[in-house]
């Protein structure tokens, strides 16, 4: 009875948010503020109703309805409780429909707080998030419905892939998708001022929080989707450039590319086709991203069951949404004039240069990505694109991008002083030189790029600093007054610290994986491995019951010069159900370097396979993405962005984004 | 100290799937096999390396790669053995051959002409207002003149 | 002019799409991998026979066209197609040869014993290197050879009714007649 509620309500939500994506917009070219006002009902009853939809299944979940097929396919009594939940969206019917949820979060948020917009650009965005809301309820009732139901009656499930049973992987989906799907807002905005006609300072400042709040759920989504694969794995790789991860990726680039152009459309008028342009890129690249994923057409080793008439059907809503919005930009945005003019060296030219890089960088993994895709379309070779490519051809970009990310923010507005600035910034110079001195130093006969990453780690870092000093003009005025400079700083000058920080935090990291060891033994019962000045011994491994598994886990002390550290437990699960058997690592970490364990296998003599990594600075790369994410956080509770609000007075409104990632 | 990922700027890397019993007795010989083995495609899972797959036809492939180097074969002939057997694609770095130049050459044009681009277009922006906004005195007086005429 | 580069995106999305659907074509798995082996001398084997079987070597089986199927107990799609390779062999007179591949002797034996066996001879891949050789990469996969020993086509998968019909008989029809 509860399925077939759901099921109805999301059949209503496809009449709601059609009725969403027309009325408000045929009001709004008419100037009728009724049917306008259609728009903001229609978003916050689709949420409604989604939001049903979505109870309604994992309400089948949790009471384990096996006349579902969708549970059937996708959950068991025995499951954990957590995971029957986190289960509705680990498969590719109840993940689409969570997509849709959030799509309808995102229209709710902005039916709710925006307030301060005039009414035709509000139903304009409002009509086009519900165009976009058709498209994939036709999608989910008509290929991938969730709540379709059998008779008999199936005795039990067949239970979620165990890998999946993690709590890192549980609450990854949310976060991505929310991420992917936050950005249809920028998308619907860019439409709404196609339309219209009008790109101005007003019209970035509306866009920005919506922006900046995807850009920190994505963040969050796909450091938690690396963190998931560093820690499951047992090697400890934590990025493949597999096509999946590489769909995350893209839009993320063309995300910051994003929030960084729409600060010059804001402030200087300017660069407004270009940032329609990206507006349109990012939604779009979490399109092409979910038809990647979703069609089959790309080998990856995340395998959702895929089905070619899905394939088909996201096509058709790739040309409709991205065709016709690209088709609108090229008939509009040649009207859409830009003003303020900038000399190269200058922080538009600063900001210019990082949209160029970011683009290049995003094109070049797109390319890796699809490229063995157009060879088999045109009948070429088989080839398949792997890491190193990635490495020759995208960190070349990273690396004068992270450079100037140091100066960019130095340099004034129109036209800046580059030579004053490269002079400001000695400080950042003596941490580079001695970072890479004492790092050649130190791992003397080692990679010598990791030691230039370390170097350009700490150019960011000590450069970034040295920028928020001079803002506060620290040693220059007495203290105090440096000290009341930093409290009347915007919150949005912190933002930036904060994300640039991070990323030099993430830049350690990211170099610094190039020092881990490893050390694999096979050891009996009482054996031991030494790794970077740890010994660790093999103790006891047992056997124990999990609630759907059983584990054979490992009792390993780790002694350092014959002091006890601790003791760590990695596990082998193997569950029943699926035949399957996972690792379990176990991790210690000093946040400078992680101590990393994995069970391999046992032989007929009771000998076990250990393996143990060294990695320093890992931590680094999701603590710096965190950091970024919290930037963003910092940046999006800047008053700024709610003066609309604020003049109103209103306490509401005075939370612009409740779909804020942290 | 032993780095085994001296290659890796990037993407660090280290073994999930190799086996202790597989290793070779010659530490040089081993380490060629390991860097060899991280950059060919397991056919199986087909996104990670064999190095670190856990697939029995990985293993098989790790063992035949440490046989021919055993045997004296160079990293390129070792290489070349497996891309006849399997083909092209179990190379994770593919080959620079015509079919590929879009693939190699295409990322580093496109940051050039993205740059150039940039400049040309910065600069056409700057000539362009240059020829409209400014007035010279002469001119300002006479743009004043014709002002006074009219209201006259 | 400057009105074009406002049409790049779109045009370079088309040109996506077509990608993409081209792609998306019936009847096309992305994922096969064609052989490296074609036109290509198969590998040298001399392998020990499964069971009673005398042993499986590459010489005995050139002068003729032949099929090589690599199969293997622990292997499920193998048992979809174990029923069609018994009627090739009963009604078509295939020339079938079976390599058990990285499989227990007896295991493989008990399976040809309990569903029957379709091979003239199978040889035992014990450590999968002949598989390797050919490059298999997962079984069961079907090789046709010619009767100079080269390699004309590979079959990834279980074989149906329709690739034996329209593809494999054919060919050997058609290498038997050269």
């Amino acid at each position: 009875m509860i399925t077939e509620l759901g099921h109805f309500a999301l059949i209503l939500a496809l009449f709601v948010a059609m009725i969403q994506s027309t009325v408000p917009m045929i009001g709004a070219a008419r100037r009728h503020l009724g049917w306008m006002a259609v728009g903001r009902s229609c978003a916050l009853i689709g949420f409604g109703l989604t939001a049903l939809s979505m109870l309604a299944l994992m309400h089948a979940y949790v009471t384990s309805d096996f006349t579902v097929i969708n549970v059937i396919a996708n959950s068991h009594t025995d499951k954990p409780l957590l995971y029957k939940i986190t289960g509705v969206w680990g498969n590719h019917e109840g993940s689409m429909l969570l997509w849709v949820f959030m799509l309808s979060l995102c229209a709710a948020a902005v039916a709710l707080f925006s307030d301060n917009l005039p009414p035709a650009l509000r139903a304009r965005v409002l009509a086009v998030q519900g165009m976009i809301a058709t498209g994939f309820l036709l999608f989910i009732l008509l290929t991938s419905n969730p709540f379709l139901r059998t008779f008999p009656p199936a005795p039990n499930g067949n239970g979620l892939n165990p890998v999946l049973q993690d709590p890192g992987l549980a609450f990854h989906p949310p976060f991505l998708y929310l991420g992917y799907v936050g950005f249809s807002v920028a998308f619907a905005f860019a439409v709404a001022a196609l339309i219209e006609g009008r790109v101005d300072a007003a019209w970035a400042r509306w866009v920005r929080p919506w922006t900046l709040a995807s850009w920190c759920a994505l963040t969050v989504g796909i450091a938690m989707g690396s963190w998931w694969a560093y820690y499951t794995l047992g090697w400890g790789g934590w990025w493949f450039w597999d096509p999946v991860e590489n769909a995350s990726f893209m839009p993320w680039l063309v995300g910051t590319a994003l929030i960084h152009s729409s600060i010059v459309v804001e402030k200087r008028d300017t660069l407004k086709s270009w940032t329609i342009l990206l507006a349109i890129i990012t939604f779009s690249l979490s399109l092409v991203g979910t038809f990647l994923v979703r069609s089959g057409v790309l080998t990856s080793v995340h395998a959702f069951a895929t089905d070619p008439q899905r394939g088909t059907f996201i096509l058709l809503l790739l040309i409709v949404a991205i065709g016709g919005s690209l088709a609108l930009y090229a008939i509009r945005a040649p009207a859409l004039k830009g003003g303020g003019l900038f000399a190269p060296i200058s922080r538009e030219g600063a900001l210019v240069l990082n949209n160029v890089l970011l683009s290049c960088a995003c094109a070049t993994v797109f390319l890796g990505t699809l490229y063995p895709l157009f060879l088999d379309a045109v009948g070429g070779p088989k080839l398949s694109v792997g890491f190193p490519f990635f490495n020759r051809t995208f960190a070349p970009m990273m690396v004068p991008m992270v450079i100037a990310v140091g100066v960019g923010p130095m340099l004034a507005w129109k036209r800046g002083d580059l030579l004053g600035a490269l002079q400001r910034l000695w400080v950042a110079y003596i941490a580079t030189a001695l970072t890479v001195l004492v790092a050649f130093y130190v791992t003397y006969g080692g990679p010598v790029l990791a030691v230039l990453g370390l170097g350009l780690s700490a150019w960011l870092f000590a450069a970034v600093l040295t920028e928020f000093a001079e803002r506060i003009r620290l040693f220059r005025v007495p203290l105090g007054d440096s000290v009341r400079r930093a409290i009347h700083l915007p919150r949005s000058a912190y933002g930036m610290t904060f994300a640039h920080l991070g990323l030099a935090v993430s830049v350690a990291g990211f170099a610094a994986s190039a020092y881990a060891h490893e050390a694999i033994e096979i050891l009996k019962p009482g054996g031991s491995i030494a790794i970077a000045g740890y010994q660790l011994t093999l103790e006891h491994v047992d056997r124990i019951p999990g609630p759907n598994y059983t584990a054979d886990d490992a009792t390993i002390r780790v002694t350092n010069g014959g002091e006890f550290v601790t003791m760590m437990h990695p596990e082998r699960r193997f569950f029943p159900l699926q035949q399957q058997t996972t690792g379990e690592t176990a991790i210690r970490t000093n946040l400078l370097a992680d101590l990393y364990v994995a069970l391999g296998d046992s032989d007929t003599a009771g000998d076990w396979t250990v393996r143990v990594y060294w990695k320093p600075l890992v931590p680094w790369i999701w603590m710096g993405a965190i950091i970024m994410a919290f930037g963003g956080a910092v940046s999006l509770s800047d008053r700024r962005w709610r003066v609309g609000a604020a003049a109103r007075g209103s306490r509401r409104e005075a939370q612009p984004v409740p779909a804020a990632g942290e | 100290m032993r780095f085994l990922c001296a290659l890796m700027l990037l993407v660090g890397f280290a073994a999930h799937a190799v086996e202790p019993s597989e290793r070779l007795a010659n530490p040089a010989l081993e380490v060629r096999a390991r860097t060899i083995s991280g950059e060919l495609r397991c056919l199986v899972c087909q996104n990670e390396s064999i190095d670190e797959s856990g697939a029995d036809l990985a293993h098989d492939i790790r063992l035949f790669v440490r046989e021919r180097l055993t045997a004296g074969d160079t990293d390129t002939q070792t290489i070349q053995a497996v891309v006849n057997r399997y083909g092209a694609f179990v190379l994770l770095k593919p080959p620079v051959e015509p079919a590929t130049y879009v693939l190699w050459y295409g990322p580093p044009i496109l940051v050039v002409a993205g740059l150039v681009g940039t400049f040309l277009w910065l600069r056409r922006r700057q000539a362009a207002s240059a020829d409209t906004v400014p007035l010279s005195a002469e001119e300002t007086s006479r743009l004043d003149g014709l002002m006074r005429e009219n209201d006259g | 002019m400057a009105r074009a580069i406002y049409l790049l995106p779109l045009v370079l999305f088309m040109v996506l799409a077509t990608y993409f659907a081209v792609s998306l074509r019936p009847n096309h798995d992305i994922h096969e991998l064609p052989s490296a082996m074609i036109e290509k001398p198969a590998p040298a084997f001399d392998l020990a026979g499964l069971g009673a079987s005398k042993p499986l070597a590459l010489d005995g089986l050139k002068g003729h066209p032949f099929v090589i199927n690599f199969f293997a107990s622990w292997c499920v799609p193998c048992r979809i197609e174990h029923p069609l390779l018994m009627r090739l062999a009963e009604q078509n007179h295939l020339p079938l040869y079976g390599i058990d591949y990285k499989d227990k002797p007896e295991d493989g034996s008990h399976l040809l014993a309990t569903f029957g066996d379709p091979y003239r001879q199978v040889g035992v891949d014990r450590d999968g290197r002949v598989g390797l050789n050919f490059g298999v990469y997962g079984v069961p996969e079907t090789y046709v050879v010619d009767s100079t020993g080269v390699i004309r086509k590979r079959f990834v998968g279980p074989l149906n009714a329709e690739t034996v019909d329209k593809e494999l008989l054919p060919l050997l029809k058609h290498l038997d007649q050269s």
